[in-house]
């Protein structure tokens, strides 16, 4: 009761500070991500991507939280409402898993905060109001791969991927896009990250004669099929999706990975691209300060989504200002319509251009595919 | 699905299932002699796993260091206790065994591993600096209370798994890594590829099993703790230790759960939060031997590992749940048996 009491008192006395137009001028923005737990190979990177934003926007200090929420929904939905009530953020980005995001979208939605998540979460979540979208949605990258397969002449595929929202994803990607692309599933094989073997999959999928296999899992749990479809002999193209794009899967799968084919965030090979594409500077730039900081070859496709969030908010923050000062609603309102309606933001992971209906914003310049040789990834030329 | 095919699972379970075996024995060992239910058991095995993949690199890995830690705990907790008896033997011995051996081993790998030696020398480092691991932690952990219930020493094992999680994250990273074959070769078995690596892990699993079963009817410490695990009580009013046969317990199990850590490093990816899983299916094996049967725990992870090869081709997706769901029947059937009792 007397907390209660006491946080009127401070809520009022603050209200009275910003009538008086003195209001708390840092902007603040709160990020959740999990730095711990199954999602902390997207987490780690991110942490280390938020080291290298700029300490000021058009001359506002940025004042950043970060909080661990380990992946999980609930952690993230108490971060979020904490960074909503406590810190009174005027961003609130994360998290990486799409479960965990999709409780931040609902905190944001419901206290009316801009919020950015770094997973692709569905169409019913970025439908909302408050919700921007990071990462490609899964489509853009599947069209992109399923285009090539079919110049690549496949049309029977296997799928081995993770049993969990994300191999069911991309399985989901194959049956329904797919289809367009004249693609047919004849094998739907699902492996945990931590098994010790893959070969019932493999041999699975490779008993139904398939022309190609498509493995949907991330980061080196991708290895697993990747050597065991090779170890079996069999010599027909693989496609990787891009959560398995890390230097890691290409160290531990070897020789097994030379001529497989990946969907990719065009930022892993920022270099390879032609000097008129809209995401060479920026993916240049990160990839310089983040390896730069890091060490040659440290660069993920994950780290780089808040770096986006930074080239957004250094375009749509002035706008915003003209309106409303940082720390209050009207600034939040102000700085959600100029994400909206300031792009397109040429960006390392694409072009985004956000407008009402349509909050994922990127579009086919934001997924290239490429292949790898020597334990090094290459831009394909398509 | 054909002969081939048959035999392949059947390989690749038998593979896994020998790995399990030793798990499962290792969590019957120390269940027998302290009442610990073995959690961090997988840990163990993702730390023997991911020094080896750093070794492999030439890197010194971060473990020798947290053997350091772990044993300056241990060195102060017998500091402590140390104030009672003021026995110069006692302390001389505490120096040496937590401050000392840690020492000796970190000082060790910090010159052995830049040198590139062959992988078996290798796999030996490694297995060398987990096992110790197992004497502080039941040192740590466990010792202080090792009158308590079996539900506390249960809590007590979720509370090592995650402190234990926690570190491996911070010392190994979020991505998995894999370490290189003990040995490259391998030959065909008419249709069968064998490799080098799954033979030796069929003879480790036999050796083990064989070392384990000398140690406990030939050996004075082997019967002290087959004496511990008849009766605890009992064995305490004849003389056994029961302090020098926990530890004693601790240790075997690390060093059996470093030697899986080494042998499945080089056929899988290994995360620092694998071994969990891995050790789990360890403990569906020792549940099916009721806990208690070595020769029966060992049967029941060849099981293990053969209804897991061929769920995963038949039905990939519900994989765990059919071998988790194992231990239900087994359940049932061992709850008809037994005549109902208080936890004691």
């Amino acid at each position: 009761m007397m907390k209660k009491s006491l946080k009127i008192w401070a809520a009022s006395a603050l209200s009275l500070t910003l009538m008086a137009g003195s209001a708390l001028a840092d902007i603040t923005i709160g990020v959740t991500i999990p730095t711990t737990g199954p999602g902390a190979a997207l987490g780690i990177p991110l942490k280390n991507s938020i080291e290298l934003w700029p300490t000021e926007i058009a001359g506002e200090k940025l004042k950043v939280i970060i909080l661990d929420d380990a992946g999980d929904p609930s952690a993230a939905t108490t971060n979020a409402r904490r960074f909503a009530n406590d810190d009174k953020v005027d961003v609130l980005m994360g998290s990486a898993l799409t479960p965990a995001a999709i409780g931040a979208a609902g905190v944001a939605a419901e206290v009316g905060v801009p919020h950015f998540a770094i997973s692709p979460v569905p169409p019913q979540v970025a439908k909302g109001k408050w919700s921007f979208v990071l990462p490609q949605y899964s489509t853009v990258l599947a069209k992109r791969m399923f285009a090539r397969m079919q110049k690549d002449g496949v049309k029977r595929v296997s799928f081995i991927g993770f049993a969990d929202s994300y191999g069911q994803q991309w399985v989901d990607e194959l049956t329904k896009t797919g289809k367009d692309f004249g693609l047919e599933v004849v094998a739907d094989e699902r492996y945990a990250r931590a098994d010790t073997s893959v070969s019932g999959q493999v041999l699975k999928a490779l008993a139904a004669k398939p022309d190609a296999v498509f493995i949907g899992a991330s980061g080196t749990g991708a290895a697993l099929p990747q050597i065991g479809v090779r170890e079996r002999g069999f010599t027909g193209p693989v496609y990787v999706v891009s959560g398995a794009v890390t230097f890691e899967f290409l160290r531990i799968a070897g020789k097994a990975v030379e001529n497989t084919i990946f969907s990719s965030g065009p930022v892993m090979v920022a270099e390879d691209q032609a000097d008129d594409s809209p995401t060479k500077a920026e993916g240049l730039a990160y990839l310089k300060a983040y390896e730069g900081k890091f060490g040659p070859n440290t660069r993920t496709q994950f780290g780089s989504h808040v770096w986006d969030a930074m080239v957004i908010l250094q375009k749509a923050v002035p706008v915003a200002l003209k309106t409303a000062k940082p720390g209050t609603q009207e600034f939040r309102d102000a700085l959600r319509d100029a994400i909206e309606s300031s792009g397109p933001y040429n960006a390392t992971h694409g072009v985004f251009q956000f407008t009402p209906e349509d909050h994922y914003g990127l579009d086919e310049r934001g997924a290239v595919l490429l292949t790898a040789k020597d334990g090094k990834f290459m831009m394909l030329k398509d | 699905m054909d002969a081939t095919i048959a035999t392949f699972l059947i390989q690749d379970g038998l593979t896994n299932g020998a790995i399990y075996a030793l798990l499962g024995l290792a969590i019957v060992l120390v269940f027998a002699v302290t009442r610990v239910i073995f959690i961090p058991q997988g840990e163990f095995v993702a730390y023997g796993a991911l020094t080896l993949a750093i070794l492999d690199t030439g890197q010194v890995p971060a473990t020798p260091k947290l053997l350091l830690c772990f044993g300056a705990v241990a060195f102060l907790l017998d500091l402590w206790s140390w104030r009672r008896s003021f026995a110069m033997r006692d302390l001389v011995k505490n120096i040496a065994l937590n401050l000392g051996l840690p020492l000796a081993i970190y000082g060790a790998v910090l010159y052995l591993a830049p040198l590139q030696l062959p992988s078996f020398i290798r796999a030996l480092i490694a297995v060398s600096i987990i096992a110790p691991m197992g004497l502080y932690v039941y040192r740590i952990a466990y010792r202080p209370l090792a009158d308590a219930s079996v539900l506390v020493l249960l809590i007590t094992s979720v509370g090592v798994h995650l402190a234990m999680l926690g570190l491996g994250l911070i010392f190994f990273g979020p991505e998995g890594l894999r370490a290189a074959p003990l040995h490259d070769g391998s030959f065909t078995l008419g249709p069968l590829l064998v490799t080098a690596q799954s033979v030796l892990i069929y003879l480790m699993t036999i050796l083990i099993m064989v070392g384990l079963y000398f140690f406990f009817e030939k050996t004075l410490l082997g019967k002290a703790l087959r004496a511990t695990a008849v009766n605890r009580l009992g064995a305490q009013l004849v003389g056994v230790r029961t302090q020098l046969t926990g530890s004693t317990a601790f240790v075997l199990a690390a060093t059996i759960a470093a030697i899986s850590g080494v042998l499945l490093g080089p056929i899988t990816t290994i995360y620092y939060d694998t071994g969990f899983l891995i050790g789990l299916k360890g403990f569906v094996a020792a549940i099916l031997g009721g806990m208690g049967s070595f020769p029966i725990t060992a049967i029941a992870a060849i099981g293990v590992g053969m209804v897991e090869s061929f769920a995963s081709f038949f039905a990939s997706n519900y994989k765990e749940i059919i071998v988790f769901g194992l231990i239900v029947p087994v359940l049932i059937w061992l709850s008809l048996g037994a005549n109902h009792h208080e936890e004691d």
